[in-house]
């Protein structure tokens, strides 16, 4: 009985194909700049043979037959690649579920004369798009995460620039909050620098940072001290009144770091340090 | 039976740990060079961990100590050119080293360790010359 069906799917695949591309051109949310037609039909052809080969097998509920490890894989392809096209979650859901329409219509026209037959083929086709439905959404989660995991990272990349400020002078400005993971970045990309370009003076600039909380201060600590352990003074600036008001409010002791107000402050703390000293030239006036 | 040699550099001694140490090592070392302290009267310390790149909390304790001995045997010690890794090792371990000083390599260390003994030299020159006026 299920194998009729398969070799009926088979026999009308191309009007399924036809029905189900209607279907989904007549979206009004079709998204033409993201994807072509042309692109759209072979995808969905794709999917279409390798659905229907799967359904000849004679497991038309069981999702998890070998039968449908293509299926699967084709269809995890596709909504991975709509994730990180930018579909939205609906336009992918809808990719599938127009395919469920599409097969009831060919099954309505086909086995009209047997109630039971289309009531049980329905019901069994149904399941297995569901199925496939939960299927496709699982992996076009999974995509969006992994566009999300690769910006995290890419972000955590760009904020931790250490530059140098003069010879034997880093400045570290953090912008956003500070989390563990971050702090270790930080803590690692500062060390190296400091043995990179033999500074002895590092300036961890905190004014980006929206709010201090006890375990933002702790990571502070931790790489002061590690700055201090690779023999470099570490400085703290950007300390805002606010951030002044909660480190005294939270009982966090700084007292034994050196914290200045602002980065220009700090600097001018570090040029004392390195006994250096800015001067105003006064010669331009004489020249001219 | 392996040993860190410690050398002298007048008044400084100087030690460089070449290889990987293990807890044996690191106790004859620590025993060792309080006793150079001793026999040489040496007034600094100088440790270039720079080729060290695996430390333990051991490792870390033994580091310490090195520093608390010297300097209660009036010798200031200095911990040199620590990698990036081993520095957050230790922070991680809640070991800071209090009471060792550090710099970033040999260069600097003895430079820090030279300033540090000439102003404790003039301090006591200071003290001498007021006791003489007196």
């Amino acid at each position: 009985m299920k194998t009729d069906i398969a070799k009926l799917l088979q026999k009308k695949k191309k009007q399924l194909l036809e029905s189900w591309m209607t279907k989904q051109l007549s979206d009004a949310m079709l998204r033409e700049d993201l994807m072509s037609n042309e692109e759209l039909r072979e995808q969905s052809n794709e999917f279409l043979d390798e659905l229907l080969k799967a359904v000849a097998t004679n497991h038309v509920e069981d999702i998890n037959a070998p039968a449908y490890e293509q299926v699967k894989e084709v269809l995890s392809g596709i909504s991975i690649s709509r994730a990180k096209q930018g579909f939205s979650p609906r336009e992918t859901g809808i990719y599938v579920f127009s395919l469920k329409e599409a097969i009831q219509q060919v099954l309505k026209e086909e086995i009209s004369d047997d109630i039971q037959l289309l009531y049980q083929t329905t019901l069994s086709f149904n399941k297995l798009l569901d199925s496939l439905g939960v299927v496709t959404f699982e992996t076009y989660i999974k995509g969006r995460e992994e566009v999300i995991m690769r910006q995290t990272d890419e972000i955590t990349e760009i904020s931790t620039p250490v530059i140098q400020v003069w010879e034997g002078i880093l400045a570290l400005p953090i912008i956003g909050t500070l989390d563990s993971a971050r702090t270790q970045v930080v803590m690692e990309n500062l060390l190296q620098e400091i043995v990179e370009t033999g500074s002895t003076i590092a300036i961890l600039d905190i004014s980006g940072v929206p709010a201090v909380d006890s375990l933002v201060a702790q990571h502070l600590i931790k790489t002061v001290a590690a700055t201090r352990l690779m023999g470099a003074e570490c400085i703290i600036s950007g300390i805002r009144p606010e951030i002044a008001q909660t480190v005294v409010h939270l009982g966090i002791d700084l007292s034994n770091i050196v914290t200045k107000s602002s980065l220009a402050s700090a600097l001018k703390y570090a040029f004392g340090m390195l006994k250096l000293e800015v001067k105003k030239n006064h010669k331009e006036k004489t020249t001219e | 039976m392996e040993r860190i040699p410690i050398l002298r550099m007048g008044k400084f001694l100087l030690v460089t740990i070449q290889i990987d140490l293990y807890d044996r090592l690191a106790t004859n070392l620590e025993a060792d060079l309080v006793q150079m302290v001793n026999k040489t009267g040496a007034r600094g310390v100088l440790i270039d961990i720079s080729a060290l790149s695996i430390v333990d909390s051991f490792m870390g304790r033994i580091l310490g100590n090195i520093g608390s001995m010297s300097k209660i045997m009036d010798a200031e010690t200095v911990v040199v050119g620590m990698q990036p890794a081993v520095a957050i090792t230790l922070i991680e371990l809640g070991l800071e080293l209090k009471g060792v000083h550090t710099a970033l390599n040999v260069e600097k260390g003895m430079e820090l360790l030279k300033t540090r003994i000439d102003a404790e030299d003039e301090e006591i020159i200071e003290e001498e010359d007021e006791a003489g006026t007196e």
